[in-house]
């Protein structure tokens, strides 16, 4: 499969402090690629250089076999991007900001006005084609943004966050869609996200990036095989417990989801032992003890060294 | 070339829908010729040809910078400006789109004030001159006000704060209120580093009102002056574009 984006050593410094430490990746044609990382990993910087509109201090970038350097124009004019925070033009309508795009991007005249149709129509805006952009939630907003992105019919798309700050079902038919744009119209998609359980869920690879440096480059299964080390002892108890005197009696952190506790640990023997302890000292009742596989969330905490 | 002007337009009607078609900017470029007229003319005995070269001027060049100073401050405040750049569109592309939507702001008021001065009397002896004038004055003072506001700053009164304290003292030393041949020597030497001066000369010459720079310096000078504008507009605007992500 071709390799549609390929980072190699990219390095950016800002004021001095190193925003992303020499990134070597590369994403294949027609996958869905996550590149996660906590809150000011290096993720908008990487989206950033990768297309072109912020230059690297080192390294090189090329996208749809561009030196994105080079030839940064031929880079945007095929790629859609729905930069993180950005925002639509308020004071346009629906129709007119993305008719804006379509001719910022080229888009034959001829067939601006179906596509942009056709597109506001499958993002549900179709009907709100003229009202002022200023009006619409942020959801929808986000939604204009991306029919902005495709107007052009990009075969790559990067998204920058795009269901950071909206509500569950904005953020899932958004998700939705772009399986499907990915599934039906075969397009390439490179994906920001804090949202571990996102990645999970639409990416065929993840990136881990943390501080500026390339953590892991895998499938979300290959890298729950690669931390079979870590296990997570889940347990329920009957009746309130103390989640601080828990977590301080098996020496790790432990969160709650759904009235279970879920601890990571190296030692399953000795998690158990103190469990066991603790609701003996507690007098609590244990209703359910398992040891499960850790969750994609759960192994990105290990990597970036969260808990 | 063709793809190039596409985009230049687009973004000039983006800039004509969102910014200057409002109703406080259409009254305040109609208005200002007027109060221009009123604090120029009033309690004065000037000939009404001189006084429209001067009205002209200035009316040129407050329209023609009054709000592209803004685009780039507020387009960075509303987030709208790095969705622009990640379009297929250079620092050049998006400043010739910023200066067309301020030159035909410019040139429309102009316009206007100019039909109205003909219907109450006043003889354009040389129409072409005063036409070239118009058109060419707005787009060095556009790219003028593009070149302003060019600091990373996202709060649009302070860029307006910056143009205001370079364009009013410009409206003193550039023949505008007093001719060129009857300032003193130094005055005259200041006056000839201001764009304006330019504008201002050739307005008086399209009326034929008395001058004292040759026409074709006049224009020589306007031109030199626009391309050093668009050059370090550009450049700046491409230096601080980063900061405005």
């Amino acid at each position: 499969m071709a390799e549609v984006v390929v980072a190699e050593g990219l390095t950016k410094r800002f004021n001095g402090l190193v925003a992303v430490n020499n990134v070597s990746f590369s994403v294949r044609e027609g996958e869905i690629f996550g590149f996660l990382g906590p809150n000011g990993a290096g993720k908008t910087t990487t989206v950033r250089m990768l297309i072109g509109i912020l230059p690297p201090d080192s390294g090189r970038a090329f996208v749809l076999g561009f030196n994105v350097a080079e030839k940064p124009l031929e880079v945007r004019k095929r790629i859609g991007v729905v930069p993180e925070a950005a925002n639509v033009y308020l004071d346009l309508t629906v129709w007119e900001n993305v008719m804006f795009m379509a001719e910022l991007y080229g888009v034959p005249r001829g067939v601006r006005e179906s596509r942009a149709r056709s597109l506001l129509d499958l993002m549900g805006l179709l009907e709100r084609r003229n009202v002022k952009a200023r009006k619409l939630s942020k959801g929808l907003r986000q939604r204009l943004l991306i029919c902005m992105a495709l107007v052009h019919e990009p075969p790559l798309l990067f998204l920058d966050e795009p269901t950071s700050g909206l509500d569950v079902q904005s953020a899932r038919q958004i998700r939705s869609m772009l399986r499907e744009l990915n599934r039906d119209e075969g397009v390439t998609i490179f994906l920001t996200t804090h949202n571990m359980w996102e990645a999970e869920e639409l990416c065929h690879r993840i990136a881990i990036i943390n501080r500026g440096r390339l953590a892991a480059v895998s499938t979300p299964r290959e890298l729950k095989d690669a931390f079979t080390r870590l296990r997570v002892v889940e347990v329920e108890f009957e009746g309130d417990f103390d989640e601080a005197k828990l977590s301080e009696a098996l020496g790790c952190r432990v969160d709650v989801f759904g009235g279970k506790c879920r601890a990571r640990a190296e030692d399953v023997s000795e998690a158990i032992c103190n469990i066991v302890d603790y609701a003996r000292t507690c007098g609590l009742k244990i209703v359910s003890l398992n040891v499960v596989q850790p969750s994609l969330e759960e192994i990105f905490l290990e990597i970036v060294g969260g808990g | 070339m063709v793809e190039w002007f596409t985009r230049i337009w687009a973004i000039a009607k983006k800039d004509i829908k969102i910014y200057y078609l409002k109703g406080p900017v259409v009254i305040f470029g109609l208005l200002l010729p007027l109060f221009l007229y009123l604090a120029y003319a009033w309690g004065r005995s000037i000939e009404p040809v001189e006084a429209v070269a001067s009205i002209m001027a200035m009316t040129i060049f407050f329209t023609s910078t009054a709000v592209g100073p803004v685009i780039a401050p507020w387009e960075t405040r509303s987030r709208t400006f790095e969705r622009l750049i990640s379009a297929p569109v250079n620092m050049a592309m998006i400043l010739m789109g910023d200066a067309l939507a301020s030159t035909i702001f410019g040139v429309a008021i102009t316009v206007a004030i100019a039909v109205f001065s003909t219907i109450a009397g006043v003889y354009l002896a040389d129409a072409a001159l005063f036409a070239f004038n118009i058109v060419a004055s707005a787009i060095c003072f556009s790219f003028l006000g593009l070149l302003l506001s060019s600091p990373p700053a996202d709060t649009p009164a302070n860029i307006m704060m910056l143009s205001s304290l370079l364009k009013f003292p410009l409206i003193f030393v550039s023949g505008i209120f007093m001719p060129i041949g009857k300032m003193p020597v130094s005055m005259r030497a200041i006056a000839l580093l201001s764009p304006l001066t330019y504008t201002t000369e050739l307005f008086r010459q399209s009326v034929h009102v008395e001058t004292t720079i040759p026409t074709h310096w006049a224009i020589i000078a306007l031109i030199t002056y626009t391309i050093i504008f668009a050059l370090a507009a550009v450049k700046l605007h491409e230096r601080s574009a980063p900061k405005r992500l």
